[in-house]
């Protein structure tokens, strides 16, 4: 059927649905539909990790094949560093740039590198905005309880209330750089409402917050002259004998040669595994969101925490094909938008956490009431010309200009019909275990950002990773930095990979794949014949 | 999985599975309709490492120059927001070594004016409306480096809000103006220097340093799981 038919029955009970108010679930509820509905607890899409620091935990299959991976790099492999520095930074995503600019802040001398652009990231990509408690109603232990909630009780409360507490002066710092933040007419900063919190904490520049703040902090790491080496892909760190983390390996992805970086401290912000399509899931993240800073750790001898859990974005565009996996930013539901099925029913507190409004997305595509596109997939409606209606003719316009482009571009107008969306995979909600400052059990490996893991819990509350990513770069930063002077380069070897090949040996030899992955393999391997003409 | 057939949306793009003849880089290739630019480079067997990034529309990694059939026009989109179709011809933009001035934002004494130092090739624009035409987000490049250089900072920072930084106003311009970096430029200048402090935002930050919340902390930190559980289900 034509997609404007199907989408009738969206404004035809848009008023009726207006008069609602939709209840959240009991804990109990939630609980019970999480565990039906949640690909988190597909039992078959896990499987325990054979050997390393986190021996018999259960991972997704498509993680836990990379953790057991073998490195590409001989033991025999020349270790002459090319480059020497106090902090070596791999990511050039948001934390990445957070930890350089504040370590460098100190005088300490950085390399950052990175196997894309400086800036290629999700955090470029963040719609929704960051939470901080800055309204005068909000506090930080507000923040941190709703946090918590949100979490499933399973956050790290040492870092959680790093976090909260850290995050005000990281507005002001970002402010000081020049990052527009929406203000209200006094002046102060605008806050909305996000997904699971009690009260309104999303800083936003509009719908481009990522992109606004990642066009500064990079325009900044430029500006403070800090030594980048692009298209080098981290392939292996170095360790000293005492199994302290000294530097790492990389691969140049223009000449294919290898890059030793000789370092006191290595900060590890990689991002997430998006790119691993688990459980055939789309994706909304980067091109290069390979979990491959996971890999490089594991090998190391870090331990990883909550590494069986990730967040499924509830609205993931489903239609048109080309926008497969693309987020449909949470800021929709903030200002009201509905989730409707294929009766034009409601069927969920639109601002409930992440993980119950994906598990009741399922349910509703699971049980039948979802709308089937013919490539086979499903979806329900998030009715988003709603916000017109609701608040004036224009908003979607002037609040998701991002998304406005994005579709128009397809020949949709958001604003005059409604978008199909089911949940998309966003977030590692877990990652390498780190401490207050950002380090790892590894002596001098730090790790910030998404492929840390502790602070979220089971379940990442919308606008905390922006902030995670701007506390946690420059904790790492700082303390990697201050730790430079006091202390001598240490040895350059790779003797922890015979630890860890010797371990794998023993279990039947590792799973067969070389890690990290760099990139997906999206290349179509069958050559295509040229046409004619 | 019970499905009304009524709920199934009709995507002839899908349906026809429909092969078009495109271009990459001069040379002829065979692939699906409908596919974005960048999966075409992917479908026809190109490893892609410069040219993607975010694949979200977000990064400007993926600026490309194409053409549809017979029209002379070549026009620039983002390969992961564009659509092949039959007959079409495209190149990724390789980076371009545009001059970045380097500043230090806090210190700037007279943004305004600074501006012409940094960058003095700012007010020589010629008019051609060339980067305007440029730019895949349909920004009005033109008008934002005339405004830049009347010093309407704000203007600026709004209408370069979408800017993705892909660079594709800069080689096009005759006067050597890199316009992103410009707007840039003045965009956190506008952040810096012109924009009201928030005072919320300060009185926030002398409570925290204050120890106002102190109080609220060590009763949340000091209970079990349970009582912290119950606790989180009364905020509201």
């Amino acid at each position: 059927m034509d997609i404007h038919a199907l989408q009738q029955i969206v404004h035809q009970t848009r008023d009726a649905r207006r008069k609602q108010t939709l209840p959240k679930f009991s804990p109990a509820d939630r609980d019970q539909l999480i565990h039906k509905h949640h690909p988190d607890y597909r039992v078959s899409a896990y499987r325990p990790i054979r050997f390393g620091p986190n021996a018999n935990d259960k991972t997704v299959v498509e993680l836990a094949a990379l953790l057991e991976g073998d490195s590409p790099i001989a033991e025999s492999i020349d270790l002459t560093p090319h480059f020497t520095t106090d902090v070596l930074v791999v990511g050039g995503g948001g934390a990445g740039c957070a930890a350089a600019l504040h370590a460098h802040g100190t005088g300490a001398k950085v390399i950052l590198a990175t196997k894309l652009r400086l800036g290629d990231s999700n955090s470029v990509m963040a719609q929704g905005g960051m939470q901080i408690s800055v309204a005068p109603e909000d506090s930080p232990v507000t923040h941190f309880l709703d946090t918590l909630k949100g979490g499933h009780m399973q956050n790290d409360h040492e870092l959680l209330k790093v976090m909260v507490e850290d995050g005000p002066s990281i507005a002001k710092w970002l402010i000081e750089l020049g990052v527009l933040f929406d203000r209200q007419a006094d002046g102060n900063l605008h806050v909305k409402k996000g997904g699971g919190s009690s009260k309104p904490r999303l800083l936003t520049c509009s719908d481009y917050t990522g992109l606004e703040i990642m066009r500064v902090l990079k325009d900044e790491v430029l500006n403070q002259k800090i030594q980048l080496l692009e298209f080098c892909a981290a392939v292996e760190l170095l360790s000293d004998d005492n199994g302290h983390c000294t530097g790492a390996i990389f691969k140049d992805l223009d000449n294919q040669r290898h890059v030793v970086v000789a370092a006191k401290s290595v900060i590890l912000a990689t991002g997430g595994i998006g790119r691993l399509h688990i459980q055939g899931f789309p994706t909304s993240n980067h091109y290069g969101a390979t979990g491959d800073g996971l890999c490089l750790s594991y090998r190391m001898g870090a331990k990883l925490d909550h590494i069986d859990t990730f967040q499924y974005h509830p609205s993931g565009a489903v239609y048109p094909e080309q926008l497969i996996g693309a987020l449909v930013t949470e800021g929709i539901r903030s200002e009201g938008g509905h989730l409707v099925n294929a009766k034009g029913e409601r069927f969920v507190n639109e601002l409930d956490t992440r993980d119950v409004v994906s598990s009741s997305i399922i349910r509703e595509c699971e049980e039948g009431r979802g709308i089937r596109t013919m490539s086979g997939r499903v979806g329900v409606w998030l009715d988003t010309p709603l916000l017109d209606a609701e608040h004036g003719p224009g908003t979607v316009e002037k609040h998701f200009p991002a998304m406005m482009m994005q579709f128009e571009r397809f020949g949709i107008d958001i604003s005059k019909d409604p978008v199909l969306i089911y949940p998309t995979l966003h977030y590692q909600n877990g990652g390498v275990k780190i401490d207050a400052n950002s380090e790892t059990n590894v002596k001098n490996l730090f790790v910030a950002g998404e492929a840390s893991g502790g602070l979220h819990g089971r379940n990442r509350l919308m606008g905390n990773s922006l902030l995670d990513l701007m506390v946690f770069g420059k904790r790492s930063g700082l303390t990697a930095a201050s730790r430079a002077g006091s202390m001598h380069q240490g040895k350059l070897t790779v003797k922890h990979l015979q630890r860890f090949r010797a371990e794998a040996n023993k279990h039947g030899h590792s799973s067969g794949v070389i890690s990290p992955m760099i990139l997906p393999a999206y290349t179509r391997k069958e050559p295509e014949r040229i046409a004619k003409g | 999985m019970a499905q009304e057939d009524t709920n199934v949306i009709d995507q002839p793009e899908v349906l026809r599975h429909k092969m078009v003849t495109i271009e990459i880089s001069g040379k002829k290739y065979e692939v699906p309709e409908g596919i974005t630019v960048i999966k075409a480079l992917w479908y026809s067997g190109q490893e892609v490492v410069r040219g993607a990034g975010c694949l979200g529309g977000f990064c400007g990694a993926c600026a490309t120059y194409y053409r549809t059939k017979d029209d002379p026009k070549v026009r620039t989109c983002l390969a992961c927001q564009m659509a092949v179709e039959d007959g079409m011809s495209f190149t990724i933009m390789p980076p371009f070594p545009a001059r970045k001035a380097l500043y230090d934002i806090q210190s700037l004494k007279d943004p305004k004016q600074d501006l012409f130092n940094l960058y003095p090739e700012a007010p020589l624009c010629r008019n051609c409306n060339a980067c305007t035409e440029a730019c895949p987000q349909k920004i009005d490049v033109r008008e934002g480096v005339w405004k830049a250089v009347f010093g309407d900072f704000k203007s600026v920072s709004e209408m370069f809000m979408d800017c993705v930084m892909c660079g594709m106003c800069t080689p096009v311009c005759i006067a050597d103006i890199a316009p992103n970096l410009v707007a840039l430029y003045v965009s956190r200048a506008q952040g810096a220097h012109f924009t009201e402090k928030p005072q919320g935002l300060d009185a926030r930050i002398q409570e925290i340093q204050d120890g106002s919340f102190n109080d609220e902390w060590n009763k949340v930190l000091a209970m079990n799981e349970q009582e912290l559980a119950d606790y989180c289900a009364t905020v509201k």
